[in-house]
C-alpha cells in the first residue's frame, strides 16, 4: 500500500498533457475534405442507383437511343478531361510558387469548366424542346437529377475557383490559399471521376441498351 | 495522432522548427503530383475514354453485352487511374485514413447499388409487369393482364 503513495517532496505524476497538443492550422482540413467527398460520393451512388432502377421506365416516351447524341457527350467529356489536366498544371505551378502561372492555369481550367456547363445546358435545352423534360418519364427524371446534380457541382466548383483566383490575386500563394487550392483540386478531380461513371453507365450503356 | 513517434519531443525543447516539421508531415499526407505523373494520368485517361466511345459509336461488336462488359471494365480502370494520378490516393496519406474512408465508401456504394438493382429488378419481374412492357401492352391491346 505504501508503495502506491507518492513519497513526500516528489513531484506528482501528471496524467494529462501539460502542453496543449499543437496542430498546425488546417492540418486536418485535407482529411476532413476527403471525408466530405466520400459522403458526396454516397449521394451520387444513390442517384446512380435510382437511374439504374428507373433507366428502363420510359412511360411510352423516348428512350436513350433516341435521345442521346454521343458526339456531343464525347466533346463534353474531353472538356472535363482537359480541365483536369490544366488544374494539375495549376497545382504544379503552385508548388513552384509561380503565382502568375497558377492564375493562368486556373483561368484555363475555369474556361473548360464553363464550356462543359455550356454544352450540358445546350443538351438539356434540346431535350426539353423535344418534349423529353424531366417530367416525361421516370427515366428522364432520374437522368436529369443525376446529370443535373453533377452539373450543379461543376457550377459550384467554378464559383469556388473564381473565389480562389481573387484570393490568390489579393494575398498571393500563402499557405492558407495553397491548402484551399488543394481542396478544390480534390473536388475538381472527384467530379471528373463521377463523370466517368455518368458517361459510361448513363450514355454509353444507355445507347447499348 | 497521439501515438506519433515524435510525441516525446513535445517538451520544453519544443521549438518552432518542430512545429514546422509537424505541419510538413501532415502536408505531405497528400502527395503532389509531378508534371510527368499528371501527363501519364492524362494520356491514360484519354485512351481509356476514347476506346469505349469508339467501340459504342462504331458498333464494333455484334453482341452488345460484349461491348457493355468492355466499356465497364475501361471505366473501372479509368477511375483507378484518376484516383492514383489526379487524386494522389495511396495507402500512406493521412496515416491511411483516406484509404480507409474510401474503402468504407466503396463497400456502402457496392451494397447500395447492387442491392437496389437486384431488389428492384426482381420486384419488377414478380410483382408487376415491367414498365416498358406494360406501356407497350397497354398501347397495343389495352389488355391489363398482358405483362411479361
Amino acid at each position: 500500500m505504501s508503495s502506491a503513495t507518492i513519497p513526500p517532496g516528489a513531484e506528482a505524476p501528471i496524467f494529462y498533457e501539460t502542453e496543449e497538443h499543437h496542430h498546425e492550422a488546417g492540418a486536418s482540413t485535407m482529411l476532413g475534405f476527403w471525408l466530405y467527398l466520400m459522403s458526396d460520393c454516397l449521394i451520387f451512388a444513390m442517384l446512380f442507383a435510382a437511374y439504374g432502377v428507373y433507366g428502363g421506365s420510359y412511360a411510352g416516351g423516348p428512350d436513350q437511343r433516341e435521345l442521346f447524341e454521343l458526339p456531343l457527350v464525347a466533346v463534353n467529356t474531353a472538356m472535363l478531361l482537359f480541365s483536369s489536366i490544366t488544374y494539375g498544371f495549376a497545382m504544379i505551378a503552385m508548388d513552384e510558387n509561380r503565382k502568375g502561372a497558377t492564375q493562368a492555369w486556373l483561368a484555363v481550367t475555369g474556361l473548360f469548366g464553363l464550356a462543359f456547363l455550356g454544352i450540358e445546358l445546350y443538351e438539356f435545352s434540346n431535350l426539353i424542346h423535344e418534349g423529353a423534360g424531366p417530367w416525361r418519364s421516370a427515366f428522364l427524371s432520374a437522368f436529369f437529377t443525376l446529370v443535373g446534380t453533377h452539373g450543379l457541382h461543376v457550377t459550384f466548383g467554378i464559383i469556388w475557383l473564381v473565389t480562389l483566383m481573387v484570393q490568390v490575386g489579393r494575398k498571393g500563394l500563402i499557405p492558407d490559399n495553397k491548402r484551399r487550392l488543394q481542396c478544390l483540386s480534390l473536388f475538381w478531380h472527384f467530379l471528373d471521376v463521377i463523370w466517368i461513371g455518368v458517361f459510361t453507365f448513363v450514355y454509353l450503356l444507355g445507347v447499348l441498351r | 495522432m497521439s501515438a506519433e513517434p515524435h510525441a516525446p519531443a513535445h517538451g520544453a525543447s519544443h521549438g518552432h522548427d518542430a512545429h514546422g516539421h509537424h505541419g510538413d508531415h501532415h502536408g505531405d499526407g497528400h502527395a503532389h503530383g509531378s508534371r510527368k505523373s499528371y501527363m501519364t494520368g492524362f494520356l491514360l485517361s484519354v485512351v481509356l475514354t476514347a476506346i469505349p466511345f469508339a467501340l459504342v459509336m462504331t458498333d464494333a461488336f455484334a453482341d452488345t453485352r460484349v461491348t457493355a462488359g468492355i466499356v465497364m471494365a475501361f471505366a473501372l480502370v479509368q477511375i483507378v487511374v484518376h484516383m492514383v494520378y489526379f487524386l494522389h490516393m495511396n495507402s500512406k496519406s493521412e496515416n491511411g485514413w483516406t484509404l480507409m474512408a474510401l474503402i468504407f465508401t466503396l463497400i456502402v456504394v457496392v451494397i447500395a447499388l447492387t442491392g437496389s438493382l437486384w431488389v428492384m429488378y426482381h420486384m419488377n419481374q414478380n410483382m408487376m409487369p415491367g414498365m416498358g412492357a406494360m406501356a407497350g401492352a397497354m398501347s397495343a391491346s389495352g389488355d391489363v393482364g398482358g405483362g411479361m
